[in-house]
């Protein structure tokens, strides 16, 4: 149950990250620890107690393994995210160029 | 069966883009335009044939449970229709209006991603092949609202990026919860399981991807990235962003996922209620004040997806009808709206109202296809707004709320005065215009006529002869709530 | 900023030793998809990140030498096709999209389980080009340039 609260916590973290940071880089980091945390999320449902990793070997039942299907979805949850984070530093970097700063306040052409 | 083909050609159309075209850009538009018009016909031909049935089709050969399946139903064949038809006439378009910006293939082989991530999202019967393909058309549209390279492009880009980042990260906590209750992710499966479970889960769920699909929507309060994604992206982006992406990533989701597989639980209904009245009156009351055309429109949009999320809360056959038309009509004549900006955009250098002048004798499609969309949006009859609005409207006062049915109309009538703003202002005011800096071509002025003749005929659709044959199929499938999981699991 | 590419000579050495094991560890992982976890995404991205070693240590120009880039970018869409057609093939043969057409071997030896290993290494070398191409294209960026609007 604590590993719940933590994961919660975590995304906590993130979630604060994003919206009080106020430097371009932070807030990518901090979207990339939420991505983190619900990656985490999904793992941890996937136990079961007493029971081993999911590999099938010669001489071993399926009985008791953990659920192996969370960790593929998790697999191409990550991929997803990193594509998304290569799309947002891309951005950073271009507005970097146009604007010569990182700081979001000083970043307002958009306004109303 | 058809089905797979709607995500297969236009991956298809991408690979060749990126294989074939080099640097000239000719290439990847035709090869676009053959894969759009390929769409249409098929989605069209699914909608008119085959519109009564529910077809399942198994990728892999896997059954149910275990493999991912692609449903098509008559709300999805709606929805494929709606979407291949402002794709085809978004590429048509563009062929003109992007020379300015950077002429590449780029452009064409991220269109393409972005509609095979839409006709995914809507064929799909799989909540995380739903998650993915909606990540797709996702980091497509980031990459197409930056396409121009100006420095306000980027900085949209980036605020509608982290914000879908945030709604994509609850979705997938939403599905882990359901994963975790449920042990299957197949849509029907889940629908029916999930009545027998701890009913604080529905709750949990709900609201989480709520939170999520409605930041893909749009809705209020999740609306803060649309006015400056959809105001910051060229024209025929902005009208597929506005006009259908909101819609088969946020609405179409939501209908799914609360009718068909949550049931319609009745406290989510009344906060759709809400969040579609609050939606119309601030919506309209913050596009008033705009003088930037474009961004007007973005207001706009928001306003007109509350009308919709207002139908949908009612819970009603009627409101359902009238919530699924206004999806379409509203596709059509914010489409036709967009492009017209464009057009004047392209023509006089300016996005600002109060910079533009008498341009009907110059720009004779362009101004009178703008005038038939506004009429549209305000919900003047002959047009489609108008049955579309009439319709959600009736169905308030049937349903019992009468103050939400007042809400709408003051809405509508708040968007009349806006677009007599802008018919007053942007296109007949008094200032004469000179000459064009650029000429508009044939294909943007076959777009925009198109499309306001659709507004036209598609009024046509409400009538009852012809109702039983185009709404009624599609308001069943989703009326009918625990009818989806028989006719996909009876496979 | 460091003006002379790459970084410094200990972490060349390393890295000239240790990246072939880097790529073999990736292979691995794609082979063996279909028996343990991992597969094409996992592995593709321990690909990735071996050709991201190379770069960081040695710098842009060597790897402008050293891999020939536009062959390889020709080789990331190939695999993006090939794998529509693997799938098509399903299709072809009477039955749906991605359906196993290749005869399965017996359990837990590396060439069993019909399709899938095609399509791990496919994805494998998709995701890993891809990576590789994308983190490249963000190294090009200059900072220093003016704006233009």
């Amino acid at each position: 149950m604590t590993l719940y609260v933590l994961c919660f916590a975590l995304f906590l973290v993130g979630l604060y990250g994003i919206l009080t940071k106020r430097d371009l880089i932070k807030i990518i980091l901090a979207s990339g620890i939420m991505g983190y945390a619900a990656n985490l999320f999904i793992v941890l449902i996937g136990y079961r107690r007493n029971a081993v990793y999911p590999i099938l070997e010669p001489g071993k039942e399926a009985a008791a393994m953990v659920d192996p299907l969370p960790q593929a979805l998790v697999l191409t949850s990550i991929v997803i995210e990193l594509g998304i984070t290569a799309l947002l530093v891309a951005l950073a970097l271009r507005l970097y160029q146009k604007n010569k700063t990182f700081d979001i306040s000083k970043i307002r052409r958009l306004a109303g | 069966m058809i089905l797979p083909y709607f995500i297969i050609i236009p991956l298809a159309a991408v690979i060749l883009i990126v294989l074939i075209s080099g640097r000239r850009e000719t290439v990847a538009a035709a090869i676009s335009l053959a894969a759009a018009a390929a769409l249409t016909a098929l989605s069209v031909y699914a909608f008119v044939v085959q519109r009564g049935e529910t077809l399942v089709y198994s990728v892999g050969g896997w059954k149910i449970p275990i493999g991912i399946c692609l449903v098509q139903d008559a709300l999805s064949s709606f929805m494929l229709v709606m979407v291949s038809l402002i794709a085809l006439t978004s590429l048509v378009f563009s062929l003109k209006y992007i020379r300015r910006l950077s002429p590449d293939w780029k452009y064409y082989a991220l269109f393409m991603t972005l509609v095979a991530g839409m006709n995914g999202v809507i064929v799909t019967g799989d909540l995380f092949n739903l998650f993915v393909f909606m990540e797709i058309a996702l980091i497509a549209a980031f990459a197409l609202v930056a396409y121009g390279g100006q420095a306000h492009e980027f900085e949209a880009a980036f605020k509608y990026a982290v914000m879908a980042g945030i709604s994509s990260s609850f979705i997938l906590v939403a599905i882990a919860i359901v994963y975790s209750a449920t042990s299957s992710l197949t849509m029907a499966t889940i629908a029916q399981s999930l009545p027998g479970k701890d009913p604080f889960l529905v709750l949990w769920v709900g609201g989480l991807f709520m939170a999520g699909f409605g930041l893909k929507a749009a809705a209020m309060p999740f609306h803060a990235w649309l006015p400056d994604a959809h105001s910051s992206a060229p024209a025929p982006i902005s009208a597929m962003l506005s006009g259908v992406l909101i819609k088969a990533l946020g609405i179409y989701t939501l209908i799914r996922i609360f009718y068909n597989v949550l049931g319609a639980p009745a406290l989510f209904l009344q906060v759709f209620l809400v969040m579609g009245a609050v939606s119309i009156i601030l919506g309209v009351l913050l596009a008033i004040g705009q003088w930037d055309i474009k961004r007007l429109l973005a207001y706009h949009s928001i306003s007109q997806i509350g009308y919709i999320l207002l139908g949908m809360g009612l819970n009603t056959t009627l409101g359902m009808a009238g919530a699924v038309f206004h999806l379409f009509n509203h596709a059509v004549f914010k489409s036709l709206l967009f492009y017209n900006a464009g057009a004047l955009e392209m023509a006089l250098g300016t996005r600002d109202l109060r910079e533009m002048g008498n341009v009907v004798k110059l720009l004779p499609v362009t101004a009178h296809s703008s005038m038939v969309a506004s009429l549209s949006i305000s919900g003047i009859p002959p047009f489609n707004g108008f049955f579309s609005k009439v319709l959600i409207i009736v169905a308030a006062v049937q349903a019992g709320r009468p103050l939400f049915a007042l809400l709408a109309v003051v809405g509508s009538l708040l968007t009349l005065a806006s677009f007599m703003k802008v018919q007053r202002y942007g296109l007949r005011s008094e200032r004469p215009v000179g000459a064009l800096i650029e000429p508009i071509g044939g294909g943007m002025n076959a777009a925009m006529a198109v499309l306001a003749l659709l507004c036209l005929v598609s009024s046509l659709m409400i009538v009852p002869g012809i109702r039983e044959w185009t709404l009624d199929p599609v308001v069943d499938v989703i009326m009918g709530k625990g009818q989806y999981l028989l006719s996909v699991l009876g496979k | 900023m460091v003006r002379t590419p790459g970084m410094t000579l200990i972490v060349k050495t390393v890295v000239r030793l240790i990246v072939w094991l880097i790529f073999l560890y990736g292979i691995y992982i794609i082979f063996h998809g279909h028996l343990t976890p991992g597969g094409g995404f996992g592995g593709g991205v321990v690909l990735a990140l071996g050709f991201l070693c190379v770069l960081m240590a040695y710098g842009r120009a060597f790897i402008a030498d050293w891999l020939p880039l536009p062959f390889l970018r020709k080789l990331d869409y190939s695999s993006l096709m090939l794998f529509l057609a693997a799938g098509l093939m399903g299709m072809a043969a009477g039955g749906a999209f991605l359906l196993n057409v290749i005869a399965k071997g017996k359990m837990f030896s590396v060439f069993s389980a019909g399709f899938i290993p095609i399509l791990n290494i496919l994805i494998g070398v998709k995701v890993g080009l891809s990576l590789f191409f994308a983190v490249l294209a963000l190294a090009e960026f200059d900072l220093e340039k003016g704006a233009e609007e």
